[in-house]
């Protein structure tokens, strides 16, 4: 640098300068940057799969959304508009602990819960079902495209977490299907969210095992994917990386984003 | 689109249900049924996350560009029709002497034209928002927050199919944009669209066209 300033002193003196002014817009961009990141991450705006090429259209996605929708219910429909049939999507092969609890009518089907929570838990269905029933006639959207309206009927799964009561530091609720490969996980926001239920029922009846039966967690304000079939076991954490990849779940280890609320 | 090349009008739409049309070609997903006897490999997880990646850099953009284009006057001068131009004649006159092919004159030739600016005019502000609305009509927990945004388009199936029909028009758009360019003198004009800097030479002049 001193060598070339000697012989070209015009040219280096813009150049110095150039270099003095674009320097102090690095140093002030990325501590604009560096604080941005703090406070998003005070208020839980960061997702899990933020690193990475595409970390940063996640962030914005997870960020807007979460300061938009905190606290919005997801659309309910009237009962006309329940579509008939529902609709069944594809289902990986059942397991043999699957099969084996499906001849048995499901009686021996348990939902364990533990992690940060003052009492862990194990409830069989009929337990579920003692607790308060709630139904909500919402929508199922597909990241293929498609999407149908069902009422759902369960309990919501902030009861089940007050049963077992969660402590102060919780940030998110991991849960995982009977399948192992198939486990996801919310915010608190979404885990507390008052139509975020455990569902047993649908339009009246028992949720068939082709839409989730006999458990499935729904989460109307994100897409289908997040609504995990055949739910067993819920571990509440305030930190998601000794899970899996530590990207929050299945869904980023597939290629698939973690929050799907777009 | 290609996991469900299948289209519907109001709130849902599934493999069950009666499509608005279907496009005809091989889905990504088994259950589908596209006539066609093999699946396709899954392209959604990448595409989905190159497709909102891309969507805030338009949004950063366009944002930009509009509000440099409103202060500094670009829009009044250069995009809006001029103020002899701001009649039905004039718009009528303007589409006769294209369907006759007519050779603009100079002063034409170094500016925007009246339907060239309608057609920007559009683009700008009817399409691009138009679909980043309809994109956003699609998002379960933009709409729980917003849900006029859905149910003035008729329903997040209809948004679906109106969010395919204005990206097919913006890419007719490009498509027919790049061509006028190639017809005008391609090398001048792509490099002065892309950096900004004056335009060089005669337009539509041979030599541009190599």
């Amino acid at each position: 640098m001193n060598d070339s300033l000697s012989s070209k002193p015009f040219s280096n003196k813009l150049s110095r300068r150039k270099l003095i002014t674009s320097g102090l817009a690095t140093v002030a961009g990325v501590t604009a940057l560096g604080a941005a990141a703090k406070v998003a991450q005070k208020y839980g705006l960061v997702p899990p799969d933020h690193g990475g090429f595409w970390g940063p259209g996640e962030t914005l996605n997870y960020a807007s959304q979460r300061l938009l929708t905190r606290h919005s219910l997801a659309r309910e429909f009237s009962r006309s508009q329940i579509s008939k049939p529902p609709f069944p999507n594809e289902i990986p092969p059942f397991n043999d602990a699957f099969k084996k609890l499906q001849a048995g009518g499901f009686a021996d089907w348990r939902l364990t819960v533990d992690g940060m929570v003052a009492r862990p838990a194990s409830f069989s269905l009929d337990q579920l079902k003692s607790f308060p029933s709630r139904s909500q006639i919402t929508m199922v959207q597909c990241e293929e495209g498609w999407s149908y309206i069902a009422e759902w009927i369960g309990v919501p799964l902030s009861h089940v977490l007050d049963v077992v009561g969660i402590l102060p530091q919780a940030k998110y609720v991991v849960y995982f299907s009977i399948d192992r490969d198939w486990w996801d996980s919310i915010d608190m926001d979404d885990a507390l969210h008052p139509q975020t239920f455990l569902t047993y029922g649908m339009n009246g009846d028992t949720l068939p095992v082709g839409n989730g039966g006999p458990l499935r967690l729904r989460v109307p304000r994100q897409l289908g994917y997040k609504s995990v079939k055949f739910i067993t076991h819920l571990t509440v954490t305030d930190n998601l990386k000794a899970f899996g990849k530590g990207l929050g779940s299945a869904s980023p280890e597939g290629g698939y984003a973690w929050y799907a609320g777009i | 689109m290609i996991s469900h090349p299948r289209f519907y009008w109001g709130e849902t739409g599934n493999d069950l249900t009666q499509p608005l049309f279907k496009i005809p070609i091989p889905s990504s997903r088994a259950l589908v049924p596209s006539g066609y006897g093999y699946v396709l490999p899954d392209q959604n997880g990448w595409s989905r996350y190159l497709h909102f990646q891309t969507a805030w850099v338009v949004v950063f953009t366009g944002l930009l560009y509009v509000i440099f284009g409103l202060l500094t006057g670009h829009f009044r001068k250069n995009v809006f029709p001029r103020e002899d131009d701001r009649s039905w004649r004039a718009f009528a006159n303007a589409v006769a002497g294209h369907l006759r092919f007519q050779r603009p004159g100079t002063e034409e030739a170094w500016s925007y034209n009246l339907l060239q600016r309608l057609s920007y005019l559009f683009v700008i502000f009817v399409l691009f928002p138009f679909e980043i609305w309809t994109g956003l009509a699609m998002s379960p927990a933009f709409v729980s927050a917003v849900p006029a945004a859905v149910t003035l388009l008729g329903g997040q199936q209809s948004a679906r199919t109106l969010h395919l029909f204005v990206s097919l028009a913006l890419v007719l758009f490009v498509l027919v944009h790049v061509f006028m360019i190639f017809l005008a003198g391609f090398r001048s004009r792509m490099r002065a669209m892309i950096t900004g800097a004056k335009i060089t030479g005669r337009a539509g002049s041979e030599t541009e066209r190599t």
